[in-house]
């Protein structure tokens, strides 16, 4: 062995101070020790090949995140001490947060279980310590979360049980089933899944919209966790990026069966980022951009770049992206309209968008808002003003892989569902597209597995013959309080005190107008 | 002369979070409690884990360990991710500071051969059983499902990590950072007589599959062994062979330590009291385990201090378990 | 087809520096100003450079310091003792 008389680079030292501390076993089997690294089929033939994607020692990670906690909780401190809740921009807003501390927290924590078990899994000694790092970052990020809502949850609605109702609430089975998904696959895919697909190439229209959110309506607590947050994502990003290419770099057997777990995350990222849309262009009262203007910029444009770098691999864009890319147009409105009409079920608020919101949607969606999705708002307005605002009485099919309701529709054919189905083992499944049905024909055995909200209400599971007894006793949403329409509401009512007035006004600046 | 400032007070509609009012009434909640409880996913899992076809995800029956209420278990710490990092910051600055010193003076450099060759023999190796550390924690971070109990096992996982990266920084300071010591440590760890039990005792644990069994005894009999007798004993040793600027360089290790008292006595403490099943369970594991630390840490202190003080460490740890109703061998000092 | 490499920092007293920094070393780079946030890209790279940083602070720079309040990225990522890269091959 050559005496090395050489100091050691920032690469190299950092390797001595993580992947050097292993060693090749003798006393137990290197496959006993790290059982789970095989069955997916993964060929890794060397794992020196790994490179850090990040060189942080844990001197220097408790260092620079202990400065950024300090700033955070300062923020913290000074918003519940100020009231910081009666600064943003209307009460509407906060419809936002209910949906992220119900739909998105409790990913976050199931991340930090996830990360902590694939940071044990993996024989790369680098691969471990990079996983354990950002299992420690989610666990930061779950309860940072926790603290910034935790104002927000003393003076509104809707925010008071959100890991209970994540496991029961019919839509919130959407971000459950894809967690769980992740987690429930082998340490592969889920890194392929969570830190590719999601912490890379789907990142920003996750942040975006909530982050530049709240900073838009004057969330100071939220826009203050997603920057410090957001730090953290750069060294996830990071991650995401190497783990594809090691993989992909180790051997060429590795490459169809990462391609499909591409195509599958996409898809199912895509999914569930169609709450986030609804989000984006309803929820907001200040508008940060329209969905379509998100996806064109942050996943058309961003991920036509990394895509493009990875064709050397033989890797190429995941399938349906081109559905993904004209449902821009769509899906906002689609789930609004879904949503709209079972806001008896849900734990936030939802409304007919005021005037000059639905002005700023025919400028945004020429093509597609004025001619499908207006007149649908007319007349749900004009039903509320009779005295009939409406509301589904039956229960919404769902799709059997992604579990948003089937509400979507054929690309080049808004008015038509795109809704499949197939028989598997003498039961008939159903889907919302053409690419939930390929996931569910690849593995079956995952997918006919699911807890669908919908059937479990229907089989009795669910403490209650009606939808009234389930939405208050198993959901915990408290009736009239959380549920219904946003005008007339409890929030609405409190907000209105706030600002000392009688009912919502356009000279006051807000951008409503009272239904 | 006083000032008072007005501020808009709004009454609050609630003090806290339902979860956290059905465990603590509805008053205002600590940010300990609001960041620890109930957060994890309990019900109606969508798919069976293709690793484990035994188990669901976040399954209970993953230790044979039972407890009514996982969440009895706590950190008297009280420490939150927030908490947690800012602790290890203050530390690390200290640990940083002596670092630089002992680097600058050369205190380590100036050692005798001898004695430079016995700090790579005796205690950088140690860096490896952290390793093993690190790797155990994380596995029981990622099987518990009780935010209380899983985020202390991930802070102790990274705080592992942490203190095998100074270990490490030691032999870079005397090799130059040119990594030459680090490789010669390694090797005593993989060919030494005197590491193979120890290292033995290390890829048994990493085989282990019950996460509570593991967390008694990586976290309790191994360390509760190796800490004392190589950051106190050995250290006074290490100080009669002329090498008493180590010690600077571990005191974290022994602040680190004293502190891990605190959660893992906790912890056992409440499970051994809940229930005769769990407290044999704990017996049982004992009883198989820390005959084996004991010999795995034999050779070190053959080497170094001496058996007496090996002997004297087992003996305060037997004095430790007994407050649990738990026995271990070692002769009452 | 353009491959834009990005970075996104907190718009804070650190980020003057950064932003005088990034527009010093990388003369075609653009730099948007957005709430809370400061964006910069370029076609293809994008690097921080150690020394221009502490010529610009005044003191000793850690190229990973930045990492406080970075904010997002995007492009493969070089990062060694002296400077921070963004780059698509």
């Amino acid at each position: 062995m050559a005496v090395k008389n050489k100091k050691l680079n920032l690469k190299d030292k950092y390797q001595y101070l993580t992947r050097d501390m292993a060693w090749e076993p003798t006393y137990q089997k290197k496959k006993d020790i790290f059982p789970d690294e095989d069955f997916e089929g993964i060929k890794i033939t060397d794992w020196s090949q790994w490179e850090d994607p990040f060189r942080l020692t844990m001197d220097a990670y408790w260092k620079y995140q202990a400065e950024k906690e300090k700033k955070l909780y300062a923020i913290f401190d000074a918003f519940a001490q100020n009231n910081g809740h009666q600064n943003i921009s209307d009460a509407r807003y906060v419809n936002a947060l209910k949906l992220f501390l119900t739909g998105v927290s409790p990913l976050e924590h199931a991340a930090f279980q996830g990360y902590a078990k694939v940071g044990r899994q993996f024989s790369g000694a680098g691969a471990r310590v990079a996983c354990q790092m950002q299992a420690i970052d989610e666990l930061r990020h779950s309860q940072t979360q926790q603290h910034a809502m935790s104002h927000y949850n003393k003076h509104f609605n809707g925010l008071h049980d959100a890991a209970y109702m994540h496991d029961r609430v019919w839509f919130l089975s959407v971000p459950k089933s894809f967690f769980d998904d992740a987690r429930s696959a082998g340490p592969f895919e889920f890194l392929t899944a969570i830190s590719f697909s999601f912490e890379y190439v789907l990142t920003n229209l996750l942040f975006v919209p909530f982050m530049s959110g709240a900073a838009y309506n004057g969330d100071m607590a939220t826009v203050t966790f997603g920057f410090s947050a957001q730090s953290d994502e750069a060294r996830h990003m990071t991650l995401g990026l190497e783990v594809i290419k090691f993989i992909l770099e180790q051997h060429e057997d590795n490459v169809p069966i990462v391609q499909r777990w591409i195509d599958k995350w996409f898809w199912r990222g895509f999914r569930l980022l169609s709450l986030v849309s609804m989000m984006m262009d309803y929820m907001l009262p200040n508008k940060v951009m329209s969905w379509s203007e998100a996806w064109e910029v942050y996943y058309e444009q961003n991920g036509g770049a990394l895509f493009k770098d990875l064709e050397r691999y033989g890797i190429r864009p995941p399938k349906y992206q081109d559905v993904a890319n004209d449902a821009k147009h769509h899906i906002s409105h689609q789930l609004w309209g879904t949503f709209y009409q079972y806001s008896q079920a849900t734990n936030f608020h939802t409304w007919i968008p005021g005037k000059e919101e639905m002005d700023w949607m025919s400028e945004k969606y020429p093509e597609t808002f004025d001619k499908y999705y207006r007149p649908r708002y007319e007349h749900w307005a004009k039903e509320h003003a009779e005295g009939r605002r409406f509301y589904n009485n039956t229960l919404p099919q769902l799709c059997q892989v992604c579990q948003v309701p089937t509400l979507f529709t054929e690309m080049g054919e808004p008015t038509k569902l795109s809704h499949r189905q197939m028989n598997y083992e003498g039961e008939r499944y159903h889907f919302c597209s053409e690419a939930c049905c390929d996931i569910f024909k690849h593995e079956p055995e995952k997918y006919v597995q699911a807890w669908l909200p919908v059937h479990q209400i229907y089989q009795g599971n669910c403490e209650g013959g009606d939808v009234e007894t389930v939405v208050q006793k198993y959901y915990h949403i408290n009736i009239g309080e959380d549920n219904f329409e946003y005008v007339g509401s409890p929030d609405h009512k409190r907000w209105l005190s706030i600002k000392g007035k009688s009912s919502d006004d356009k000279a006051e600046g807000s951008k409503q107008d009272a239904a | 002369m006083s000032i008072e400032i007005k501020t808009n007070s709004v009454e609050p509609i609630r003090q806290t979070y339902g979860h956290i009012a059905r465990r603590f009434g509805d008053k205002p909640a600590s940010r300990y409690q609001e960041a620890s409880y109930d957060l994890e996913a309990k019900t109606n899992f969508h798919y069976r884990p293709l690793w484990d076809s035994k188990h669901t995800l976040n399954d209970p029956t993953r230790t044979s360990i039972r407890m009514e209420d996982w969440y009895a278990v706590t950190d008297p710490r009280q420490f939150y991710y927030g908490a947690y990092v800012g602790n290890r910051a203050k530390m690390q600055e200290a640990a940083e500071t002596s670092f630089g010193f002992c680097e600058k003076r050369n205190l380590l450099t100036r050692l005798p051969e001898a004695t430079q060759k016995q700090i790579l023999r005796l205690l950088v190796p140690l860096r490896h059983v952290e390793l093993g550390a690190n790797m155990n924690n994380s596995k029981i971070a990622g099987d518990v499902n009780a935010t209380t109990v899983s985020q202390m096992h991930i802070y102790t996982a990274m705080d592992r990590l942490g203190i095998g990266q100074y270990l490490s920084r030691i032999a870079l300071m005397l090799d130059g950072s040119t990594g030459a010591a680090l490789d010669e440590s390694k090797c005593y760890w993989m060919d030494d007589e005197l590491w193979q039990p120890m290292r033995k005792l290390v890829e048994d644990t990493l085989v282990v599959d019950d996460w509570f069994e593991l967390t008694l005894v990586q976290n309790v009999l191994v360390d509760g062994l190796l800490f004392p007798l190589v950051y106190e004993r050995m250290d006074q040793w290490l100080g009669e062979q002329d090498a008493e600027d180590v010690s600077m360089l571990t005191e974290f290790m022994r602040d680190w330590y004293k502190e891990s008292l605190r959660w893992t006595n906790a912890m056992i403490k409440v499970v051994a009291a809940e229930s005769d099943a769990n407290r044999e369970q704990l017996q049982a594991w004992i009883d198989q385990w820390e005959p084996q630390v004991y010999s795995a840490l034999k050779p070190l202190a053959e080497a170094s201090t001496g058996i007496e003080a090996l002997d004297e460490t087992r003996a305060q740890l037997s004095t430790r378990l007994k407050k649990f109703q738990l026995q271990s061998q070692g002769v009452s000092a | 087809m353009s491959q834009l490499v990005f970075i996104a920092f907190q718009d804070n007293d650190n980020a003057r520096y950064l932003v005088e920094a990034i527009a010093e070393d990388n003369p075609e780079a653009e730099v948007q100003h957005q709430p809370a946030m400061i964006r910069i890209q370029a076609e293809k790279r994008l690097v921080i450079n150690r020394e221009t940083m502490e010529e610009k602070l005044g003191r000793e720079w850690d190229v990973q310091e930045m990492l406080i309040d970075v904010i997002s990225i995007g492009g493969n990522v070089d990062e060694d003792d002296d400077h921070f890269i963004l780059q698509w091959t």
